[in-house]
């Protein structure tokens, strides 16, 4: 059977994202129980979380988190890191034995800085460098994938249930301000550990419910920028186009949701003729950008948590607030689970995004 | 007369039990077919000369008309086919080259037929139009890489004139000469309604028609008939055309008998006068004079209106269009070898470029290697069909299509390639006042807004099932194509998967 990035594989999924804006952080366990009760949303074929504010010791360091098939392509690859960034620290990621969770790949964790010289003589920042390594590992570096690569935070997946996949990397020992969680019910897969999500590039990480429509639009696109779609999902794609939209373009990311799910043409017309020609433009520039189809999206980033629907809402999700904590899910039920009283509830609106930042960051 | 080998290729059978000898059909035929021998109170058909437009079976009040294909057969050989036979004995006679009109008959791959689509079902909720909004607009004109915003989060850039179509196709450039005014006029005013631009040609646009100038692109060919500044700013985007999928490498030759007073004042040369459409531009000989040009049309007309360079679908088509966007250019428009004409060289025509789905594959496909596809249009043509066709060609990458010989067929084309003769019976291909006022705009204008909008309908419904509601999306979604019967070569130049993969 192909695996992930050798075919596209649709799937549906469960979804659930907390934050607490004012930064406190807090373990695992709840987003656990929230992606846990969505049980039947997922079939066992892949589960993970992604979590802000986790390696403060470290936080001016990229976290790099890799599967490694064997030993002998983790050699191959470090002698490519080694190569590239300076290592800081190195060992492999903890993790228990769990009932259902098999074939575990090797699983390293890397906190390294980028050379100097190299991101100077290519007239890159760092980030774009670190990118492009990513990008280069992922895509000629057979058995090794590249799973997380941004500061001070993590992305935890593998093949099974989310709420087991917590169990397994024990996450209940991590702390962080946000996490986000996906169950993952993919139509046809052979469980591949790189092909669960989150998927992340840098900070961003996106965890998706929905089968996007405009996927091979979309790929080849960002393509064109320099990106190689190794995995052929929906996620990595997402995460690419938020990339390049707001990292690599410097489009603010409330605009980036205008093109992404971008307003109707009908809406677009009533508009003031100011705001028609910025819409326009955004369509223009970036119509192969538009995200089509069902989805849901739970956008993680160095300001905080983004969720987003489809512009017309063929995913479900429900928000809500309770002090400081902003709750997104597929399912109301998997936030009453962890936070019973919320102070407010509502269904965001198609193309309507829920932004929960933390306080002081810049939209 | 001395035997000239020719036999006809149509025969023409009257149902003498049906006929009232109304004489509608001598009437009708410009070909001079008909006629009514009184001697022996018979009306006859001279079937060598009937082309199979099929007027005088439909105006025959009683229905006694049948054309048929003429029985007569040469002795079987699959080399030296019947058509291979006279097309000797014509030249043989004539001395001349074979000229034709309309796009490549011959039966080569038609690669939109070769192509399946994809639809939702459960993983994907297909999308229903007539609850949902379905949106077809398209932008088409160059668009910068990326949008500025400066630190108050305010966009700065501006982006160069687009033209909007609310659906993307386009009538194809047939100039007032070839077809005739009623045929233009149809085409303007359905334009106008349908909120989408037609192509005045290369003969200049009709001082009349001036006032659809919002949605008439107007052309300059290798001939610059009619071509002044003021032609230039009277439509919504100007287009160098290059070449034609038809005839590629050839030009135009418009008989004088066509160049009547308006034809004459429309293309600025004096009446009677044959108009030459030289081979090449005598301008550009090279892709950094085909920049020249377009930085001069862009001048003349201020930078508000893009400019469309339109080549032939030829085999190295992916080079050149690339080319042609570094020169500056805002939209490629490719025509594949399909594409009608109002005449060509036959053998041209028949033998002489690609056909456009393969073209459109590999200049998408180029273009996005090169980075660039994102900044520039891309528009093809010959031969689109029906919806089906257009939902196909943008999957591969297109942004929008021109329909020309799908276009004169709503308005009465019957396909029977002799428009290059003149005498069109259905007041299409023809300068004659007679025949010409046989098509009543009025009436086409709306037959031509009827095959669009159901075009869209149809459009809308397929993208749709697939669970797209905006064209944007369909764009270059080569994973909604699957190829039937074709070799892993053709899948691999369209960029698709076999079906069932």
């Amino acid at each position: 059977m192909l695996k992930e990035g050798q075919i596209r594989i649709p799937s549906g999924c469960a979804i659930s994202g907390i934050i607490d804006k004012k930064g406190n952080r807090f373990t695992g366990d709840v987003i656990m129980k929230s992606i846990a009760l969505m049980h039947d949303r997922s079939n066992g074929l892949g589960g993970g979380f992604a979590a802000y504010g986790i390696y403060p010791q470290y936080k001016d360091l990229f976290a790099l988190h890799i599967f490694y098939d064997n030993t002998s392509i983790k050699a191959q690859t470090e002698e490519f890191i080694e190569k590239h960034f300076e290592i800081e620290s190195a060992g492999d990621i903890p993790t228990t034995p769990v009932e259902g969770i098999t074939n575990k790949p090797l699983i390293w964790r890397y906190f390294v800085t980028p050379r100097t010289y190299l991101v100077r003589d290519g007239f890159m920042d760092e980030n774009e460098f670190t990118s492009r390594c990513i990008i280069k590992i992922n895509a000629d570096y057979k058995g090794a994938y590249v799973f997380s690569s941004g500061k001070n935070m993590g992305a935890f997946k593998g093949v099974g249930f989310p709420e087991d996949i917590g169990k397994f990397f024990m996450l209940e020992n991590y702390e962080a301000y946000f996490w986000s969680a996906h169950g993952r019910f993919p139509t046809n897969t052979p469980g591949w550990w790189g092909g669960a999500h989150p998927f992340t590039m840098l900070n961003w990480s996106v965890v998706h419910n929905g089968e996007i429509s405009s996927y091979d639009a979309n790929r080849r696109f960002v393509e064109m920028f320099g990106y190689k779609c190794t995995l052929q999902t929906d996620t990595e794609v997402i995460t690419y186009l938020f990339d390049l939209l707001v990292r690599k373009h410097g489009i603010p990311i409330e605009k980036a949701m205008k093109i992404m799910t971008a307003p109707f043409w009908d809406d677009i017309d009533r508009e003031s003729e100011d705001v028609k020609k910025e819409l326009k433009s955004l369509r223009a520039v970036y119509a192969n950008a538009l995200v089509n189809g069902p989805f849901s999206i739970v956008l993680g980033c160095e300001n905080g948590m983004i969720a987003l629907n489809d512009r017309i809402k063929l995913r479900s999700m429900v928000a809500a607030e309770k002090g400081s904590k902003t709750f997104v899910a597929s399912e109301e039920s998997a936030i009453r689970i962890i936070c019973p009283d919320p102070d407010r509830v509502w269904s965001p609106r198609g193309g309507e995004p829920v932004i929960a930042f933390l306080e002081g960051a810049q939209k | 007369m001395s035997v000239n080998f020719t036999t006809p290729l149509f025969k023409v059978e009257r149902d003498e039990n049906k006929c009232i000898q109304c004489r509608v059909c001598e009437k009708q035929c410009s070909n001079k077919v008909h006629s009514y021998d009184a001697e022996d109170d018979v009306m006859r058909a001279k079937d060598q000369d009937c082309v199979n437009c099929h007027r005088c079976v439909l105006l025959c009040p009683t229905g006694a008309l049948i054309i048929k294909k003429y029985p007569n057969e040469f002795r079987e050989n699959a080399n030296w086919n019947g058509q291979a036979i006279s097309e000797i004995y014509k030249q043989a006679d004539t001395g001349t080259v074979l000229l034709t009109s309309m796009g490549n008959p011959k039966p080569f791959t038609i690669y939109w037929d070769k192509m399946l689509l994809n639809a939702s079902q459960v993983t994907n909720p297909s999308i229903d139009p007539l609850r949902e909004p379905m949106e077809t607009r398209v932008l088409i004109g160059r668009k910068p890489d990326k949008l500025e915003y400066n630190a108050k989060g305010e966009l700065v850039t501006e982006i160069p004139p687009q033209i909007e179509l609310n659906v993307p196709i386009m009538f194809s450039a047939m100039s007032y000469g070839s077809i005739s005014r009623n045929a233009h006029e149809s085409l303007a005013r359905a334009a106008t309604e349908l909120g989408i631009c037609y192509n005045t040609g290369e003969g200049g646009l009709n001082r009349d028609f001036y006032k659809y100038g919002k949605n008439t692109i107007v052309q300059v060919a290798s001939g610059r008939f009619g071509v002044n500044k003021e032609y230039l700013n009277a439509g919504a985007a100007i287009e160098i055309k290059i070449g034609q999928g038809a005839k590629p490498g050839i030009g135009g030759h418009l008989p004088g008998r066509k160049v009547g007073e308006d034809v004459s004042a429309t293309r600025m040369i004096p009446i009677g006068s044959d108009a030459i459409s030289p081979a090449p531009h005598h301008d550009i000989y090279s892709i950094e004079d085909l920049r020249q040009l377009i930085y001069s049309l862009k001048e003349v007309s201020g930078y508000k209106k893009p400019v469309f360079v339109k080549i032939a679908a030829v085999h190295n088509a992916a080079a050149i269009a690339s080319g042609i966007a570094r020169a500056g250019a805002d939209v490629i428009v490719v025509d594949g070898f399909r594409g009608g004409t109002g005449a060509a060289p036959l053998r041209v025509r028949d033998n002489v470029g690609i056909p456009i789905e393969l073209a459109l594959a590999s200049i998408d496909e180029r273009l996005r290697q090169e980075g660039i596809r994102n900044q520039i249009s891309l528009v093809i043509a010959g031969s689109v069909r029906n919806s089906a066709d257009i939902v196909k060609a943008i999957a591969l990458g297109a942004d929008a299509v021109y329909i020309g010989s799908a276009a004169l067929l709503a308005i009465g084309c019957h396909m029977c390639m002799s428009c290059a003769t003149g005498k069109c019976n259905w007041g299409i291909a023809t300068q004659e006042p007679e025949l010409v006022k046989r098509l009543n705009p009025d009436i086409m204008y709306k037959r031509l807004v009827n095959l669009i909008s159901a075009w869209n309908h149809e459009i809308q419904e397929i993208i749709g099932g697939m669970g797209i509601n905006a064209i944007d999306s369909l764009r270059g979604n080569r994973l909604m194509l699957r190829g039937i019967g074709l070799t892993n070569k053709e899948l691999e130049i369209l960029g698709i998967h076999h079906a069932g993969e």
